[in-house]
């Protein structure tokens, strides 16, 4: 005879592209129920990626807001850190304690004390509740405030305690709408102020929005707002104090020498916890940093659970089909399938069809971002990161959950199978 | 034909456990096939024709006795050598055909090729001329559903003959056609015994498949006996082709 060959071929007998082609195949097939199942997946990978790219949007925002301040920036508030239990003992910080740093502390630019209290503010009958803050001319300069029109607050105002306003704009777009709102009069808690600038507007951060906000003098603010309330033992108190370091590098000295300073003035023993808070722009950038990530991660993950159900979904499919397909199968291990192959079999439908239904989640998550962007309220695109997660994730739904069905396939008996109707 | 021997079975046991009792399917088969024979298993209902088909078939493994094919002892094999015999030596043909239903026929053909590693273009030539073989050449792409009774036993016949392999084993394979149809199906089986040489071992009830192969291994109880008498209408009973003598 001879036409026999016995031929050894031991080789990977597998062809990925075809198994992927196969499952494609088989999706279109069931396209209602290939949706079905996809659907937890896309919902999954959608809110994953749409919450990751949203946060790091905000992210951005807020560290260009905080960059845009300046980095040499360095606020002083009262009361300690919140880690310690003890030191939150209220206003303890005084116009004194600034002219001390302003006097004693070398390498800085400006400093700023300021005093804030909410306020009544009205403009005939316009009216609105805000914060207004107590200002020195200095702030101008250690926040590159540039007013879009009028001026800012000068010495002269601050030592005739003269009753002038500077408006942030969103104030002068509520009190004033279209009307040029300098020269004209407001009423602050019913005393009367002159608007003498209107500032540009500024990125808000978070809940809180400087270009609502209303500066009057320091002085006056003391004398006609404050009521009492801004004076404690013949000392006038500050809400904060700012400092602009000559650079970047200074900084550090800088805190150095007003912790130094404070801890003398306050009467702190060594072993007593600081009274006060020195912030370096830095650290609130950090702060702002971790804050955002840690709820966008946190977020991410409460929608990552929608991921893990929707692969559940998928697993559930599966074993379906695994039984739907015994026959097949045994047909394929009559013919010399072995374990693996139909391993890979499996495998490659449930990750096609996870992965497909990671790339509609990711295709719709980018629709929803541009419909959040096109309102205006946020600026958030959808970021290579969050592609690469939601996409990941879903690959790896799609590995997890198939596992236990392909090896339930793999595992049949060929006889078992075949006799399987 | 041959005295190269293709299939040796000693003593080969098959027991089941169903529950509590034990279910003893085979008990001590012996058979040899040589190279180029076309035989005929018979027997009964619960004779053990399907168990004794499945160890030759390299689907299931015997609890006792042993079974060398082309030399190579496989009654005591792992999963992955089994499967990797079915697909170099073994081709099947069913009772139900058991093609691929959403497969053309020809990716049906492929399928033991692909398991084999064989490359693409390999892999569509030798299927196709399989195909043409049967006189199914101009269906190529047609699926199985398309396809008569009688043609989709014939793909199965290509797909089962694609590899190349030691021996053919059907098993009833024209138990679901009709009269016609299944003499067709013989004749093919009849022709390619004779053109190609092939060692086709076919499980059947129907004395008149039987008739037409060269010699018949009658079971009962799970034990090879005589075939009754005037079993074979018009054939004559262990008969061998060249008179080399019976193993048993």
């Amino acid at each position: 005879m001879g036409t026999r060959k016995t031929i050894k071929r031991r080789g990977a007998g597998i062809n990925i592209g075809q198994n992927v082609w196969i499952a494609l195949d088989a999706m279109m097939a069931n396209k209602l129920r290939s949706a079905l199942t996809m659907l937890g997946v896309i919902i999954g990978v959608c809110a994953v990626v749409s919450l990751l790219s949203v946060g790091r949007g905000a992210e951005a925002a807020i560290t260009e807001q905080i960059e845009g301040v300046g980095t040499n920036l360095i606020t002083i508030i009262p009361g300690g850190q919140v880690t310690s239990v003890t030191a939150t003992s209220g206003h303890n910080l005084t116009l004194a304690d600034a002219e001390a740093i302003e006097a004693e502390v070398r390498h800085i630019v400006a400093v700023a004390p300021e005093f804030r209290l909410s306020a009544q503010v009205a403009f005939e009958d316009n009216g609105m509740d805000t914060l207004v803050i107590g200002e020195m001319p200095e702030y101008a300069v250690i926040r590159n405030l540039e007013p879009a029109i009028g001026r800012f607050i000068s010495q002269d105002d601050v030592d005739g305690r003269e009753r002038v306003a500077v408006l942030g704009s969103q104030a002068a777009d509520e009190l004033f709408g279209g009307l040029n709102p300098i020269g004209r009069t407001i009423r602050i808690n019913n005393v009367r102020f002159e608007v003498i600038g209107v500032l540009a507007e500024q990125g808000a951060v978070g809940m809180f929005n400087p270009n609502t906000y209303i500066y009057v003098p320091l002085s006056t603010a003391y004398r006609k707002l404050a009521s009492g309330r801004g004076v404690t033992g013949g000392e006038y108190l500050v809400s904060t104090i700012m400092i602009r370091a000559e650079t970047q590098e200074a900084i550090d000295d800088v805190i150095a020498q007003v912790e130094s300073i404070l801890r003398r003035r306050h009467r702190l023993d060594p072993d007593e916890d600081d009274d006060f808070t020195v912030i370096s722009q830095q650290e609130l950038l950090g702060m702002a940093t971790s804050i955002t990530s840690t709820m966008t991660v946190f977020l991410a993950a409460i929608a990552g659970v929608s991921l893990l159900v929707g692969g559940i979904g998928i697993m559930n499919i599966t074993l379906v089909s695994v039984t739907e397909r015994t026959k097949e199968i045994g047909i394929r291990k009559a013919v010399g399938a072995q374990r693996w192959h139909i391993l890979a079999q499996f495998l490659i439908e449930t990750v096609v069809l996870s992965a497909t239904g990671g790339l509609i989640g990711i295709a719709l998550s980018g629709a929803i971002l541009a419909a959040i962007n096109s309102t205006g309220a946020l600026s958030a695109d959808l970021s290579p990161e969050a592609i690469l997660i939601g996409f990941g994730f879903s690959v790896l739904v799609g590995v997890f959950f198939g596992l236990y069905p392909a090896n339930r396939a793999a595992s049949l008996h060929p006889i078992e199978a075949l006799r399987y109707e | 034909m041959s005295e190269r021997v293709v299939i040796e079975a000693q003593e080969l046991s098959k027991v089941y456990h169903m529950g509590k009792t034990e279910v003893h399917a085979l008990r001590g088969v012996s058979i040899q096939v040589r190279e180029g024979e076309m035989i005929a298993i018979m027997g009964p209902s619960g004779s053990g024709k399907s168990t004794l088909m499945a160890i030759l078939g390299a689907l299931d493994v015997p609890t006792g006795g042993r079974y060398w094919l082309e030399g190579e002892e496989i009654s005591r094999m792992s999963d992955r050598e089994l499967a990797i015999i079915r697909n170099e030596r073994i081709g099947f043909v069913f009772q139900q055909f058991n093609l691929l239903p959403r497969n053309t026929i020809l990716a049906n053909v492929t399928l033991p090729l692909i398991y084999g590693g064989v490359g693409a273009r390999e892999r569509r030539e030798r299927a196709a001329k399989m195909l043409e073989m049967v006189g199914l050449g101009d269906r190529l792409g047609h699926k199985p559903t398309e396809l008569s009774g009688g043609e989709q036993q014939r793909v199965a016949i290509a797909r089962a003959l694609v590899n190349e392999p030691a021996i053919v084993l059907a098993d009833e394979p024209t138990g679901n056609l009709d009269t016609k149809t299944g003499a067709e199906i013989m004749s093919l089986f009849k022709r390619l015994h004779q053109e190609r040489g092939i060692t086709l071992i076919i499980v059947t009830h129907d004395p008149e498949v039987a008739a037409q192969t060269e010699r018949v291994i009658y079971l009962r109880d799970g034990r090879v006996v005589e075939p009754p008498e005037g079993l074979l209408t018009g054939a004559k009973p262990q008969e061998v082709d060249d008179g080399h003598p019976e193993d048993d």
